[in-house]
């Protein structure tokens, strides 16, 4: 057993973490969030071209990476320098349903940060279930609705799931199909998120789409999908975790009130001191999500519900003690940790919540 | 012992409720459901309403005007407009300044402040923090020098809510620096359109402009508006704090807050049927809604006892954390109740414009809400001061 980063990741950590130190401060940040699409363009080609998109992908795929490891890597940086760009949903997870699909040339597209794409798979009354779809497929014809889509104004191309048949909620009988953006009856209602980023309500009246793999089978390339995407949401929510526990040690050892530091009153101290091994569970249940993503299916699983179960647990005490042990002032739009504490907190609203995934832990665990 | 409402407590309920369905428009309702920015005009709108009918100032002696309310009336009250999302009443001159006023302030103060804090001619603000005195409250350094027939006022004060409205602020200054810090502080009333004020807002973090920071420049305020002694300001700072802590358990809002919980929860599916079937879900809530029971009838014992002449002290300070940590619980089901849907800024709603919300649940903007309320526990002296004050009193040190 080696808990060590190898050493190509070990350099791969370090230069991504030095390029967003210089690249990324709150001018970069507040230009995406004010920006039309949430998305700065500069960003997302820059670090295209460093292979941070390439390291999504394995060799087989045309990238040169792929593993829970590899992935589990990026987004902690991505997490800890509190990046505001849409690399999970715009290049992991969708990217990830095209390469099992084989779409290849456009997964090189995607690694040379040609191509932003959108997965439209989530509907207004699905929450976080998978497999409840009832956009329709007839001959390639959708009609539906695609509810909280991340990145659909920025993306050049939508992936949308529709059910050709079955009921409700069967995991048989679900298609994915490309649906041009400036297709006849598409309609995508834009709107920003709290916590940074953009997301749309996507209507689909008589849309075209065009088939991607094999008709009836999506739902296996969205299971694997949404299992690394779940993976890589857990390693940047970590991330950011550890931004808002090194801000408020900070903040405790330098803020003075009543004549002393405030990191000198046990009842702060102590509460620090849980933040910090809340902090080492959570790391641990990323290492694992992200060291067993390779094993069988039920493993894997297993180890991806137990993580998003305790990083929504751990990720809530992170956010809301840091900003109360800070007080006011983390309150501010103004204060960095006041991004960081809205990002972890709506990190437990991708992929299932706290709850979702600690049934599916359940169903899987019981004896 | 009887846990029910006596007939009259009945009887008032039903000319609460009948008041409530006459007076409040919807229009303001559902600005106020919704989590909406209330402007100016709605909240004055609001008060001109309930001083016409006497009902502004529950906890006033009728002699300035007050309704001088029992305890279960005024509570009865403050549930009703919470079920009816009825606009809160802005606190800073009715609940906060006033007592003040009636226990310190000589005649004159009384005759000219009070009857403007019913007419609505005065919109007071808070004038307390400083960036390095929030909870050490008493180590404030906003200065005031005698010249003649005025203080002359140097300093910055922040964390001031809806001071972008306000024409008046009562502040605490330091008038004496050579002394224990708790002996060199006065109460002064301060207009806010005197010269060298400057009022500069804070957004916070779910893009609300609510607060402020005030700063001070060779300010002249004459004396006359010092309210007591000099230096004794604090004795009137700690009072007025136990009278903002008495309404903080908001026992109100987390009962209008549990009903729109569960009013989603049954319409909201997971797995094919309503999330409040799912027993992770439920537990939740019947958590929280046996801990706001209890909390409620908690409440009433203590706002009962405090009627009968007993300050409402130490008990004052547990109400305060634990009503903050029930409303903060249920403003986190409230996010979770949604889903997905938690996650869009929905900057229409709270700017109160007619598009149709991507929400199919009209739940309003429920995350901006949760992370709005996590002030609650700072504010008013925070819950960690709270406790602080909780171990001090009965424990001694």
């Amino acid at each position: 057993m080696n808990f060590d980063l190898t050493a190509e990741h070990q350099m791969l950590q370090d230069s991504l973490r030095r390029f967003l130190k210089y690249s990324c401060n709150s001018e970069t940040r507040n230009e995406a969030l004010s920006s039309e699409t949430g998305v700065t363009s500069d960003l997302w080609h820059a670090m295209a071209e460093m292979g941070v998109i390439g390291a999504f992908f394995t060799e087989e795929q045309g990238g040169f990476g792929g593993t829970g490891a590899d992935i589990a890597l990026i987004f902690e940086e991505l997490g800890r320098a509190n990046i505001m760009s849409p690399f999970l949903d715009g290049a992991l997870l969708s990217g990830r349903v095209l390469a099992a699909a084989g779409e290849l040339d456009r997964v090189a597209d995607l690694i040379n940060g040609d191509l932003q794409l959108a997965l439209a798979h989530g509907e207004p009354t699905s929450r976080y279930d998978l497999n409840y779809v009832r956009t329709t497929s007839v001959n390639g014809i959708l009609n539906g609705r695609k509810a909280v889509v991340v990145n659909a104004l920025a993306s050049d191309v939508l992936i949308v799931s529709a059910r050709i048949s079955g009921e409700v909620s069967d995991e048989n009988g679900i298609s994915l199909y490309f649906v041009e953006k400036d297709a006849a009856g598409l309609t995508i209602q834009d709107y920003a998120l709290i916590a940074g980023g953009h997301a749309a309500e996507v209507t689909l009246d008589g849309v075209e789409g065009s088939l991607i793999g094999e008709e009836g089978k999506g739902f296996a390339l969205l299971k694997d999908a949404y299992a690394i995407a779940t993976v890589a949401q857990c390693a940047e929510t970590l991330g950011e975790m550890t931004a808002a526990t090194e801000l408020t040690q900070e903040y405790l050892v330098t803020r003075q009130q009543f004549g002393r530091p405030i990191a000198t009153f046990q009842a702060l101290a102590h509460r620090m001191s849980d933040m910090l091994i809340e902090m080492e569970q959570a790391r641990s249940a990323v290492i694992r999500a992200a060291g067993y993503f390779e094993s069988d299916e039920r493993t894997r699983d297993i180890n991806i519900h137990a993580a998003k179960n305790l990083m929504g647990r751990a990720g809530r005490l992170i956010a809301e003690e840091s900003i109360q042990m800070h007080g006011g002032i983390a309150m501010t739009q103004e204060y960095e940790l006041a991004h960081i504490a809205k990002r972890i907190t709506m990190a437990d609203h991708r992929f299932g919540d706290t709850d979702y995934h600690l049934e599916k832990f359940m169903a899987l665990t019981q004896p | 012992m009887d846990l029910n409402y006596s007939k009259d407590d009945l009887a008032f309920r039903d000319e609460v409720r009948a008041f409530l369905a006459t007076k409040l428009t919807r229009e303001l309702s559902e600005k106020v459901r919704l989590g909406g920015d209330l402007t100016k005009d709605d909240m004055e709108g609001w008060h001109a309403i309930l001083n016409a009918q006497g009902w502004l100032a529950p906890n006033w002696p009728k002699e300035y005007g007050g309704a001088e309310w029992n305890a279960v009336h005024r509570h009865i009250f403050d549930d009703e407009c919470a079920s009816a999302h009825a606009p809160r009443v802005v606190p800073f001159g009715l609940s906060m300044l006033a007592p003040v006023l009636q226990k310190f302030g000589n005649q004159l103060q009384k005759d000219h402040w009070l009857p403007r804090i019913l007419s609505g001619e005065d919109w007071w603000c808070q004038g307390y923090s400083e960036p390095d005195a929030g909870s050490d409250l008493a180590s404030l350094k906003t200065k005031a020098v005698r010249e003649g027939d005025h203080y002359i006022v140097n300093g910055q004060k922040t964390w001031t809510t809806l001071g972008q409205h306000a024409n008046m602020i009562f502040c605490l200054v330091r008038t004496d620096s050579t002394v224990k810090q708790q002996a060199g502080i006065s109460f002064l009333l301060i207009d806010m359109n005197t010269p060298g004020i400057e009022v500069r807002p804070i957004i916070l973090l779910d893009g609300s402009a609510e607060v402020n920071e005030v700063w001070f420049t060779d300010v002249e305020v004459p004396v006359e508006n010092l309210v007591g002694e000099e230096n004794s300001g604090w004795t009137y700072a700690k009072y007025l704090l136990t009278h903002e802590r008495t309404n903080i358990a908001g026992v109100g809002f987390s009962t209008a807050g549990l009903a729109a919980v569960k009013r989603i929860a049954k319409a909201e599916m997971s797995g094919g049927k309503p999330l409040i079937q799912n027993p992770l879900f439920a537990a939740r809530v019947a958590q929280v809604e046996i801990d706001l029971m209890a909390m409620s009838t908690t409440n009433l014992r203590i706002v009962s006892q405090a009627a009968a002449g007993g300050a409402p002290g130490v008990e004052a300070s547990m109400l305060k954390v634990k009503g903050t940590i029930i409303r903060q619980e249920i403003n986190d089901l409230a996010r979770r109740v949604v889903g997905p849907y938690a996650m869009p800024f929905i900057s229409e709603a709270v700017e109160g414009s007619n598009e149709p919300l991507p929400d199919p649940h009209d739940a309003g903007p429920v995350a901006a809400q949760y992370f709005n309320n996590r002030k609650i526990s700072i504010f008013g002296g925070s819950n960690e001061i709270q406790r602080g004050i909780i171990a001090k009193v009965k424990m001694g040190g």
